[in-house]
């Protein structure tokens, strides 16, 4: 039973940065845009979140930090693919190159330094309830952070007005501005806000996961937040099953390797993506009436022309 | 117009090869590094080095390099900007520059190249590497003896020669301290991924490992040991900062003796092209302090080093079994040779699980 307990706190730990981030590319790719620089505002994220928590000593800060980073990154974005219209894919593209980069020059002086990761909940009787108690009570605040966002993200998107006009934007720009919603400056907040979770979840990994920050330690977990977003075909529910799904599999490949399980190495650590475009064919095979993705995604607008 | 700008191009060529010209008694020696400098493993290690080049010669060199080389046809480029840049002896710091560090050096004849971790060499190009092995067996035998649970944990990066005589050695040395020593080991297929090494240390100790080795990059195992109250080894660099009270030792790559000692041949006259493939003896790499284990134990390592340094200990002596609990064909007389060790594909007697691929 220990080791089941053991299992899912290693679950959860590994899907949290995954599932933040993918929800703020979800919110982003419902209005419309896609911003394939995620690694690269999560990168940024790290360091700055990791930078800001050692020079103050505060996590929370750190995770400010990530956030306003994040953010930051996604105004350069916003910039280049909204306001100028450039090519949404190769600025995305150009977005996590440039964040690789200059993720190596913010965090080089904080390379080798280490940090006291966020602290996990403790609630005396609760969160010694065995089996449940330290999965539902003894997490980092990030993880309750994590549920709380999707949820407050389904919120918005289904049950909001504003929501409504956000994904109205990502489905038919060109009717939205007719009605005379300011289609640009709704991209640019969803696009901000896509920064905002990149940047947070990138500071997770240095302020929570493994507290110390190297270059390059996100490590292509951007670029699965943005797989994670296909395969829950743009809906906040199945993002989350998504996520937690992927961390699964992550983790209990290394189990099963633990456990001398006679498959080769390479095919276990290929399971979660391979597990990840299974569903993916699977989900799109059962669903009849065509695709879920918003249906200007990637789409420029230029307003008046 | 355009006369006066070509005159003026002129002379700023010619201002450079005067300048050039000045500094034609320095030699210039060159680096590719694979990753940041920042790592704290890798190409950490080759920079301390170069660091110890310019402290040792100091205006006698001009040093350069260019970190975050991707290996393949990026690197060639690279390499041969080096060239271009006026450097008589590079560096190319990972397995995978061989093939790029041979053709350019097939093309500049004149220049002198050093190729680690590799086994393609020409006149102009020579290979180093170290006896990593050594420094395993020697944690093997800290590892059963500091065991409680007598499982270790072993986090293995690729499935390659040098990774898996890494585990063979360490097996070899913990079962003659424990003949019922266990090693689980995880896979993480990758070099370096903080997260999936951190997951990787969890299932390890969560499955009962108390010692964790590892053969990745980052400190991100010895923190999650730390955290849990466990021990563990570093890898490549120093990272007892990481676990004050986890680590009992690490192997540290220390480039820094080789490198001075080539780039003072290559200032006298003398650099030829070397196959170098040291151990302890050479000291191409040592061993960080022995710390968070009792007196006897600390005796242990350092008798088996100081063994192993003296020629006397070798940790694939003759007879080693393989894990079908045949004699593997002995080639170097005593002990196996130097090529079985740089291509070994099996594991040793006692390791309860299957070599990928196998």
């Amino acid at each position: 039973m220990e080791l089941v307990e053991a299992i899912i706190l290693s679950v959860l730990a590994a899907s949290t940065p995954l599932l933040i981030a993918a929800t703020g590319e979800l919110v982003t790719e419902r209005s419309g845009v896609l911003n394939l620089g995620v690694e690269g505002m999560m990168i940024v994220g790290a360091a700055c979140g990791f930078g800001g928590a050692w020079l103050s000593g505060s996590i929370f800060i750190g995770a400010v930090f990530g956030i306003i980073a994040g953010v930051l990154m996604s105004l350069v974005f916003a910039l280049m693919a909204l306001g100028l219209a450039v090519n949404q894919v190769a600025t995305g593209l150009a977005l996590t190159i440039f964040g690789i980069g200059l993720s190596g020059l913010i965090g080089a002086g904080f390379v080798g330094e280490r940090l006291t990761p966020a602290a996990h909940l403790y609630i005396p009787g609760l969160t010694d309830i065995p089996l449940i108690g330290r999965v539902l009570f003894g997490e980092d605040a990030f993880v309750y952070f994590s549920i709380a966002l999707i949820i407050g993200v389904w919120w918005f998107l289904y049950r909001t007005r504003a929501g409504l006009i956000l994904r109205a934007c990502g489905d038919n720009h060109v009717s939205a501005h007719a009605l005379g919603y300011p289609v640009l400056r709704i991209r640019t907040l969803a696009v901000m806000f896509g920064g905002a979770c990149a940047g947070l979840a990138g500071a997770y990994l240095p302020l929570a996961y493994t507290p110390f920050f190297i270059p390059g330690m996100t490590a292509g977990r951007g670029w699965i937040a943005l797989a994670l977003v296909v395969f829950a075909s743009w809906r906040p529910g199945r993002l989350v099953v998504g996520a937690y799904l992927f961390g699964a599999v992550t983790i209990l490949q290394l189990h099963a390797q633990g456990w001398g399980v006679g498959i080769p190495s390479q095919f276990m650590s290929a399971l979660p993506y391979l597990a990840t475009v299974i569903v993916l064919v699977l989900l799109s095979r059962a669903r009849t009436g065509g695709s879920t993705a918003p249906a200007a995604l990637g789409t420029v607008f230029v307003p008046d022309r | 117009m355009r006369k006066s700008l070509l005159a003026l191009a002129a002379g700023l060529l010619l201002a450079g090869s005067v300048s050039a010209a000045s500094a034609a008694d320095k030699l210039k020696v060159g680096f590719i590094y694979l990753g940041p400098i920042g790592d704290l493993g890798w190409t950490y290690q080759h920079e301390l080095a170069r660091q110890a080049l310019v402290k040792e010669f100091g205006d006698k060199i001009e040093t350069t390099y260019l970190e975050n080389v991707p290996e393949g046809p990026d690197a060639e480029r690279a390499i041969e900007q080096l060239v271009r840049a006026g450097n008589k002896l590079i560096f190319t710091t990972s397995f995978g520059y061989m093939d790029p560090t041979l053709k350019v050096a097939k093309k500049y004849p004149n220049v002198h190249f050093e190729h680690a971790t590799g086994y393609k060499r020409d006149k102009n190009m020579s290979t180093y590497s170290s006896k990593w092995y050594q420094g395993r067996y020697i944690q093997g035998l800290i590892a059963a003896k500091m065991s409680k649970s007598g499982v270790l944990g072993y986090i293995g990066s690729f499935p390659i020669p040098e990774v898996v005589s890494g585990i063979n050695a360490t097996m070899i040395a913990a079962q003659s301290i424990n003949p019922n020593i266990k090693v689980k080991i995880i896979w993480a297929n990758t070099w370096f991924d903080p997260g999936k090494e951190a997951d990787a240390a969890k299932a390890l100790i969560d499955q009962g490992a108390d010692v964790i080795m590892q053969h990745t990059d980052s400190p991100a195992a010895m923190q999650i040991a730390s955290e849990r109250g466990k021990l563990a080894f570093g890898q490549d660099s120093e990272m007892i900062k990481f676990g004050p009270k986890t680590q009992l030792t690490s192997i540290l790559d220390t480039w820094a003796p080789y490198y001075i000692a080539r780039v003072k041949a290559e200032l006298d006259g003398t650099w030829k092209s070397e196959d170098t493939y040291g151990g302890l003896d050479s000291h191409m790499f040592a061993m960080a302090p022995y710390t968070n284990m009792p007196d006897d134990v600390k005796k242990i390592a350092e008798d088996a080093q100081a063994a192993i340094t003296a020629g006397t200990l070798h940790p694939f002596k003759c007879p080693v079994i393989g894990q079908d609990g045949k004699e593997i064909e002995c080639k170097g007389g005593a002990n196996l040779a130097d090529g079985q060790i740089l291509g070994m594909n099996f594991y040793v007697k006692g390791i309860d699980d299957k070599l990928p691929g196998k």
